[in-house]
């Protein structure tokens, strides 16, 4: 399953950084951060859920750019 | 001006205001140490605590860590050189919000820019409750019920126009600034603009399947698919910070300790504390993580303005390589309607013969019918025709005027015993016998786009070394398309399946680096598009399997376009490379020269924040595409 959400970060280098850590979080097949269109797409692995999954990949971005937010 | 833009912008004025007043007033030890270091607070407390938090969370090598770093270690030099140079480290901090500052407002600024260009969305659907109009969500409106669009509307759903005649801006759709002209029974794309009259649309589809939905999915998520510029770039940027840092710790550690133990020199810890420091402040990849993407989003925004929509900065990245162009023809090249291309021989007026003809074809329904109807341009009046006598894969016979009149081919006239002279052009021929006999004939057949010869030499002059046309066509027909455009090679009588076929075998006979583009109308070749590097459908608007099978969408199908997206590709290229190189170098040579003590810290902040807002200036040009 694929989701779309919008996102709010301030450089770009921050963007890469979230991109990475939800690319490790647990559940995510593959997320994809676009600074330009402030978005986040992720592809979900089968049988998890994307709102617990999604809470993580918070989370994970948190602790590599403080100063971001995800509206899930 | 976002508020978090507001208010940095406000510590900035603060702080370069406070550190201009220091500069004039004297005042000596501790105090001074304490103004300075309140501006500085000012300035840098948030990338303080952002450094402090990144330690916590494990992510040492930020910008910000190495900015408070540097600034701090710069003042803990000055204190203990008793030097009182506090305003290094205050303006390095200063200078590197201005350009954080720059970079968020320029960033949101194109955003806003590219969002405008693309501003289609209908927020609305009208729809006729108990005769007064409501206005409702898109979403809701069903398959198969009537909306109304009134003047200065977006048609917010694709559908038939049931009542009303108007014009149509199509312009943020296709580029094209022409109107259409729509009427009863036609159909009628969303995203367009109603100008004159009201329209009354039964709609076709859902919103979330409707034309307009389709290209914002389409512009909003291109960028996700990120070019080999970008990944490089990312790959750079986790490096380099990271390396510099080292290369920091060394050039504090190293020289020192070789000069006490090795030169038995003075160690000059303070003169290579603050080169490593110099260093850290060069080591921010800024300019090159946002250049770069700025620069793709930027070509993509101005690519969808003139009516190029491009699935992503790879597509953009492979379409500036591509040195082979295949085109389908009919569709692409020719329009795909047949005309009355020509009249020879006639021993009547052309208008004459054109009228007998459409008269006597009047009853069939017949394309070539059809496009002889289209050339008489009047109704035909039925009346004057009797006795018509269809023969099959001959022609037609009939009375027109109680004249007997024959229209068909070679066999119709071999078979009445009428002498004919046979036709050199290419196409159907249709022989002419009034009353026994030989009036001449017309030549019908697909018409060439009138730009076509244009883009293709077009293509040529923008470096494409071949281009192709694949048909389906006689190859008689296609060769004489083929050598009236100039294109290089053709390939006819291929049915579908032959079209991929030919499509592989270019692919493996060219080099790797050049990318080969297939242009298409995008039916029946989907797989094609597929197949190719790039694969780019042209007139798509409404055709989902096109937009869906393409990589590169023309709005409209002026063949003009595939040039000018090239054109705009190679524009976007050239200002990533030129980023690239800029930054990099730039940076490269400031930590040269800080390495060897020639650069200070004040060289080394103006270098990152400097790069940053040219490059930046840089990539936004990408977004200018009007005059490629």
């Amino acid at each position: 399953m694929k989701k779309s959400y919008k996102i709010e970060v301030d450089c770009a280098n921050c963007a890469n950084k979230m991109e990475e850590a939800a690319q490790k979080t647990p559940g995510v097949r593959d997320a994809v951060v676009n600074f330009m269109t402030l978005k986040m797409n992720v592809e979900f692995e089968e049988g998890h859920e994307p709102k617990s999954v999604m809470k993580q990949v918070l989370k994970n971005c948190k602790k590599v750019e403080d100063d971001c937010e995800i509206y899930i | 001006m976002s508020k978090k833009q507001k208010k940095t912008l406000t510590r900035i004025v603060i702080a370069a205001g406070m550190l201009v007043a220091l500069h004039f007033i004297p005042v000596e030890g501790w105090p001074r140490f304490g103004l300075y270091f309140a501006a500085y607070l000012i300035i840098g407390y948030d990338i303080l605590i952002k450094a402090a938090k990144g330690i916590k969370n494990g992510q040492i090598f930020d910008e910000n860590f190495l900015m408070a770093i540097a600034t701090v270690g710069a003042f803990a030099l000055a204190i203990y050189e008793r030097s009182g140079d506090y305003t290094e480290a205050a303006a390095v901090m200063l200078f590197y919000q201005v350009g954080e500052w720059f970079q968020s407002y320029a960033v949101g600024k194109s955003r806003r820019n590219i969002s405008d260009l693309m501003d289609i969305r209908p927020d609305y659907a009208n729809i006729e409750v108990g005769g007064k109009l409501e206005k409702v969500d898109p979403d809701e409106v069903e398959i198969g019920s009537v909306i109304v669009v009134r003047p200065g509307e977006k048609i917010p759903i694709d559908g038939i126009v049931t009542e009303g005649e108007s014009s149509l801006n199509t312009s943020a759709l296709t580029g094209e600034s022409l109107p259409r002209d729509v009427k009863a029974g036609d159909e009628i794309v969303s995203g367009c603009i109603n100008m004159t009259g009201l329209l009354k649309i039964r709609t076709v589809k859902e919103f979330g399947e409707s034309t307009v939905s389709k290209i914002l999915d389409l512009v909003e998520n291109a960028s996700s698919r990120k070019s080999r510029s970008e990944d490089f770039i990312s790959r750079f940027a986790r490096v380099y910070t990271p390396a510099v840092c080292i290369a920091a710790l060394a050039l504090a550690l190293l020289p020192p300790l070789v000069r006490v133990f090795a030169m038995g020199l003075d160690a000059g810890w303070d003169e290579w504390i603050y080169r490593a420091l110099t260093f850290l402040v060069i080591s921010c990849p800024c300019a090159l993580v946002i250049s770069i993407p700025l620069s793709f989003f930027a070509g993509i925004g101005g690519a969808s303005n003139a009516g190029v929509l491009v699935k992503g900065s790879n597509y953009l990245e492979a379409l500036s390589k591509t040195k082979i162009v295949v085109f389908d023809k009919t569709g692409t090249l020719t329009q795909g309607v047949f005309e009355v291309n020509g009249i020879h021989h006639s021993e009547l007026e052309n208008a004459k013969l054109i009228e007998y003809a459409a008269l006597v074809e009047s009853s069939s329904s017949h394309p070539i019918s059809k496009s002889l109807q289209r050339a008489y341009g009047k109704e035909v009046d039925r009346s004057r025709v009797s006795d018509i006598r269809e023969i099959s894969g001959n022609g037609v016979i009939a009375k027109v005027d109680g004249v007997e009149v024959a229209a068909g081919n070679d066999k119709l006239m071999q078979r009445l015993g009428i002498e004919y002279l046979s036709c050199h052009s290419v196409g159907t021929i249709i022989h002419m016998a009034i009353g026994g006999k030989y009036a001449g004939h017309i030549v019908i057949s697909d018409v060439v786009k009138p730009t076509s010869k244009e883009a293709i030499s077009a293509l040529k002059s923008a470096g494409v070394q071949k281009t192709v046309m694949l048909t389906g066509d006689a190859r008689k027909a296609a060769e004489q398309v083929a050598g009236d455009l100039g294109v290089d090679l053709v390939y006819s009588e291929l049915l579908p399946g032959d079209k991929v076929e030919k499509v592989e075998e270019l692919l493996e006979s060219k080099p790797d680096n050049a990318k080969l583009a297939f242009v298409g109308d995008g039916i029946n070749d989907a797989p094609v598009l597929r197949r190719a590097d790039i694969g780019i459908a042209m007139g798509a608007m409404g055709s989902d399997a096109a937009i869906e099978a393409a990589d590169i969408v023309l709005m409209d199908d002026d063949p003009m376009k595939i040039s000018k997206a090239l054109k705009i590709s190679r524009k976007c290229m050239r200002i990533v490379y030129q980023n690239i190189v800029f930054a990099i170098g730039i940076k490269l040579i400031c930590l040269a020269l800080g390495a060897f003590g020639v650069a200070n810290m004040w060289l080394a902040i103006f270098a990152d924040v400097g790069v940053m807002i040219i490059a930046v200036l840089n990539a936004i040009r990408a977004l200018f595409v009007k005059k490629l």
